[in-house]
């Protein structure tokens, strides 16, 4: 029985390594990505080998999950995608009946590791939608719309309440771009934004002292010298003292002195500024730019409706992680732990967005299929 | 959804998904361009400004942590204090080998094995310019020697702070709790910016409930540093703001006076001010020095206190659960009365033992014989369980929770302390909860004087005996009384409104159930009969000595040895003065008493004489008893002692 079982799995190795479904340019992309992000978090580790070796591990283990997954039909994954979500938000719930974690309650202790359930909603959500809207008439309907907005709005509160705004933004956003791409009226997103605007002064009376604080430290960062306002003080000396050209690999005073906090984490982008200049972000920017627009790509190619909007949903999710950051660690978004996709130094993330890419692949290579 | 898929038009969808997904790209990149364009302004257009402040980039913040706020009570008499302390720190980055540095260090000032194991845990959760503290409290001895070899000790140095200090050491221990270093685990929890700096945190009692009250905000002064990293000088200073003080409602007299009264025997005691719930005296005896904790208390020191059998870390005034015995029947009287199921007139003739119609098994009087036939009032001042056992059983196991749970048995009282044991309300759904079994009626009858499925905490029962002394007005203890600002600044006293409308609809049934209180004291055969001998207003009470295991009719045994039975028996004695105009009610417990009156009786009047000392000895606008009592004479008669178990011991039930 065992050895049936590891023949299968023998074979079924072989087959993902030999003809590895997946999409060439996107998977030079990520390389490239992960490349950057090693080289950095090398230099803004101060040349620790354990970081840059844990790192590279979690990269092995992503990329692992992503051959897996690219295995798998996109229909197989639709038909999944209802249990998945439930799942996943009922993890949420048992968050928030006995999570754990500094400040905030984000994270299930499984005995052997901690865990952060919020991070699969990241995937599991535009999932969620596009499996809604897939055998609906599109444009959706109003009477849809509602249906997505209530998909969207529990986890997202559930989220929101840990509280844990930077991936609330996220889950939501992966949520509203499926919608989007499903070809919401313009009018309507016109609509929706206003009645958003509007919402503001109200949602700020429901956020926490410390998230309204945030916003105010990003309009008077010398305020707060002790917390968020030292950060975003410290990164925009780091990343304008970089200049154009930088002032090359390893040589960040900023993250050497100790002056810029979490300079592995959430504050790398700042490191990369300063030690690479406007030259290398512009390129780094680029280099995300692609792997967006390939994303893309591959949903256009698609053949069926949950395949398209799922692969655009995360795709355009990526670049809400690369805007949230850069403008973080620019000065001109308040400081939310959202980390620079695939070069912060820290696990869950990378992993989450590798399993992502592994869904893309995967319709990539179903893409001749009909549905 | 087979006819809805029918009609979707494919082709077009994808025709209108392409040029979403290329309008969205297009904005993505927009997007993707005004980031870089910020990064540009940054990097190009601020690029000198930016690149001399990363050169000049010697300034960092560094915390200064707010003095905690000051504990006093009710008449300004300091109860907790900061005093001025040196310790070590380190700064782990200017350290070039930290194990052999603390070795070097450690023959200088000795370093205990509690110092280094708190020290390398705080190391791990701390960045490494930061100053970690690794030894609290240094002598002056110590100080003088590390100042001698300071200089082999870069990164290391001597920094004053504050320390807590109990100046009234074990008497407030279990009220004020204590302060205690802040530990690993307390890192993962606590706001990192607003504990910057902060070595102590509220571990138990006020310290810990009004944390959030007591530490105040920090401050932060902006330091030069040199390329090593070390201070240079102080640019700016802007001063933390210093915790909020507590005034108490606690009375250091009454506090010391009950206190001594219990002379180390185990046991608690709760006075509460009936017209507004101030708690005036709380003491758990045996108590502890706080001050032990301070610092981290060494093992040898703890393993005394958790060995001790009295268990002195125990707050049994808050925790402790003990059945209330007889000092509940005044509240079921008066449930009679409100429930319409008695008139004060009616009257039960106790036979020393009391059937439930159709069943053989019988419940016990105090007194061999019984008390004859008795009323309300004269069964509150004999202690006759009979007229109880059949209160209750009329009045049935739900409305007798009803009632007595709106005096608060059964949930937290909701004094500003956490850790408040609820206790146990005879009830349905209590035992439903806790068992398979029914409820039975004998059950029902045996709550009627205090006993089977009921528990209650001091402060419980003193809440509730305050409650019916407010005339039915209940307030949730409360220890704080007011905050302040600072020294000087006026006092913010803190709104405690009733917890519930007033509980007795009736004025005249309180005038019952207190005079019934009264002759407790007053009466000839009242079972405290002579414990008002000089007091100059008149004292309501009640005794109550409960059983610790519960005894069938047929094992009780006249003669056996009092003392033995006397280790079984939790003695209980409420009171309230004056009773007319009640200002003061205590609930106090000895956990071995022999019986309540005559044990636990004392230790409420010396509460009450203290309180009285507090007032001058003359409690405006109450009218004095005449100072020759009619009690001085009789008074032999009731407080003879050893003499068994006459009326002294009420409750104690079979």
């Amino acid at each position: 029985m065992i050895t049936v079982l590891y023949m299968r799995w023998r074979r079924f190795v072989r087959r993902v390594m030999t003809r590895p479904r997946i999409d060439m340019p996107l998977a030079i992309g990520l390389l490239a990505l992960a490349l950057v992000g090693l080289v950095t978090l090398y230099s803004a580790g101060n040349g620790n080998l354990v970081l840059v070796g844990g790192q590279a591990g979690r990269f092995v283990l992503g990329g692992a999950l992503l051959l897996l997954i690219s295995r798998i039909p996109p229909s197989v994954l639709r038909n999944w995608t209802p249990w998945l979500y439930a799942g996943s938000t009922a993890l949420l719930v048992l968050v928030v009946l006995l999570g754990e974690g500094r400040g905030a309650d984000r994270w299930l202790n499984l005995g052997v590791m901690r865990f952060q359930p919020s991070e699969l909603l990241k995937l599991t959500m535009p999932m969620m939608v596009a499996w809604y809207l897939h055998p609906r008439q599109l444009p959706p309907s109003w009477k849809d719309m509602a249906a997505v907005a209530v998909l969207i709005a529990i986890p997202v509160s559930l989220i929101a309440k840990q509280p844990d705004l930077g991936t609330a933004v996220l889950v939501a956003a992966a949520g509203l771009f499926a919608l989007f791409l499903a070809g919401m009226a313009w009018w309507r997103i016109g609509a929706l934004a206003a009645a958003v605007a509007g919402m503001i002064p109200l949602a700020w009376h429901f956020l926490h002292q410390y998230q309204r604080d945030r916003w105010l430290t990003l309009l008077n960062p010398e305020s707060d010298p002790l917390g968020n306002g030292w950060h975003i003080i410290q990164s925009q000396i780091a990343v304008g003292s970089g200049g154009i050209f930088g002032k090359g690999w390893q040589h960040s005073t900023q993250s050497r002195l100790d002056f810029l906090p979490e300079h592995t984490t959430d504050f790398i982008f700042a490191v990369f500024s300063e030690e690479f200049g406007l030259v290398g972000v512009a390129a780094l920017i680029a280099l995300y730019a692609f792997i967006v627009g390939r994303c893309l790509w591959i949903a256009m190619e698609a053949r069926d409706t949950y395949s398209r909007l799922l692969a655009g949903a995360i795709g355009m999710g990526f670049f809400v992680y690369v805007f949230v950051n850069g403008g973080m660690v620019a000065g001109m978004l308040p400081v939310v732990g959202v980390p620079l996709p695939l070069i912060s130094y820290g696990g869950t993330s990378a992993v989450t967005l590798l399993v992502g890419f592994g869904v893309l692949m995967s319709i990539h290579a179903h893409r001749k299929m009909h549905d | 959804m087979k006819i809805r898929r029918s009609i979707k038009d494919n082709r077009g969808e994808s025709a209108l998904f392409r040029r979403r997904a290329l309008t969205g790209f297009v904005l993505i990149l927009l997007s993707l361009s005004l980031l870089v364009g910020r990064f540009a302004f940054l990097q190009v257009m601020r690029h000198a400004e930016f690149v001399t402040r990363s050169q000049n980039n010697r300034v960092k913040p560094r915390a200064l942590p707010p003095a905690r706020g000051l504990i006093y009570d009710r008449n300004g008499v300091l109860l907790a204090d900061n005093v001025p302390a040196f310790r070590l720190e380190v700064v782990p980055e200017q350290v070039e080998d930290m194990p052999a540095m603390l070795a070097r260090l450690g023959k200088i000032v000795p370093l205990g094995r509690d110092d280094l194991d708190a020290f390398r845990k705080l190391l791990a959760h701390s960045q490494r310019f930061e100053s970690v503290p690794l030894k609290m409290h240094l002598t002056e001895d110590e100080i003088d020697r590390f100042a001698v070899n300071r200089w082999r000790f870069p990164g290391v140095d001597v920094v004053p702070y504050l320390i807590r200090r109990y100046p009234f050491g074990k008497l407030f221990s279990h009220v004020i709790g204590y302060v205690g270093r802040i530990d690993a685990d307390d890192l993962q929890k606590l706001d990192p910016v607003r504990y910057k700096g902060t070595s102590h945190i509220g571990r138990t009692g006020l310290e810990r409930s009004y944390e959030d009250v007591l530490h105040g905000t920090p401050g932060y002064e902006l330091i030069e540093v040199n390329a090593d990293g070390r201070t240079q000088r102080v640019l700016e200073t802007h001063a933390p703001t210093p915790g909020r003080n507590l005034y108490l409602s606690l009375d250091v007299r009454l506090q010391k006076a009950a206190e001594a009264a219990f002379d180390g025997r185990p046991g608690a005691a709760v006075a509460i001010d009936p017209r507004n719930g101030q708690v005036l005296a709380m003491v758990s005896v045996p108590s502890f020095d706080p001050n032990l904790f301070v610092n981290g208390i060494s093992q040898a020191d703890y393993g005394v206190l958790t060995s001790d059998p009295d268990k002195p870390l125990y707050n049994r005034a808050l925790r402790g659960v003990y059945p209330p015995g007889s000092t509940v029947k005044p509240l079921i009287g008066l449930g009679g009365l409100e429930y319409g199921i008695r008139r004060p007139e009616d009257t039960v003739v106790s036979t020393g033992v009391f059937y439930i119609p159709g069943q053989a098994r019988g419940y016990r009087d105090d007194v061999r014989g019984g008390s004859g036939r008795v009323d309300l009032v004269q069964a509150i001042e004999q202690s006759v369980n009979t007229y109880f056992y059949k209160l209750a059983l009329d009045m049935g196991i739900d409305r007798f929770s009803a009632w007595l749970g709106k005096f608060g048995f059964g949930r937290p009282t909701g004094v500003d302390l956490l850790g408040e044991s609820s206790g146990v309300l005879p009830s349905r759904e209590w035992k439903a909860a806790h068992s398979r079994q029914p409820w039975y009626p004998g059950e029902t009858v045996i709550a009627g004087i205090g006993q089977g499925y009921w528990a209650v905490t001091p402060i419980q029962l003193a809440h509730a005996i305050a409650t019916f002394a407010g005339h039915g007005i209940a307030y949730a203890p409360r220890l704080v009384m007011a905050t302040q600002a600072a020294m000087d600044a006026p006092l913010k006293p803190l709104s405690n409104p009733p917890s519930g409308p007033p509980l007795i609809r009736n004025p005249a049934d309180w005038d019952v159930i207190n005079k019934g209180m009264q002759m407790v004291i007053y009466g000839a055969k009242g079972t405290g009969y002579g414990l008002a001998k000089g007091f100059p207003y008149l004292i309501a009470g009640k005794s109550g000595t409960a059983e610790r295991f519960s005894r069938t009719t047929s094992a009780y045994n006249n003669d056996k040895n009092a003392a033995y039975l006397a280790s079984r028996h939790r003695a209980w004695f409420v009171a309230y003065a004056p009773a007319d105009h009640p200002r003061i009610a205590v609930a106090a417990l000895l956990e071995s008493g022999a019986w309540g009156a005559s044990d636990t009786g004392p230790i409420v009047r010396k509460i009450l004489d203290a309180w009285l000392a507090a007032h001058g000895g003359v409690i405006r606008g109450e009218e004095r008893l005449p100072s020759s009592s009619a009690s001085a004479p009789d008074a032999a008669k009731a407080g003879e002692p050893g003499k068994f178990p006459v009326s002294g011991s009420t409750g104690a039930t079979p």
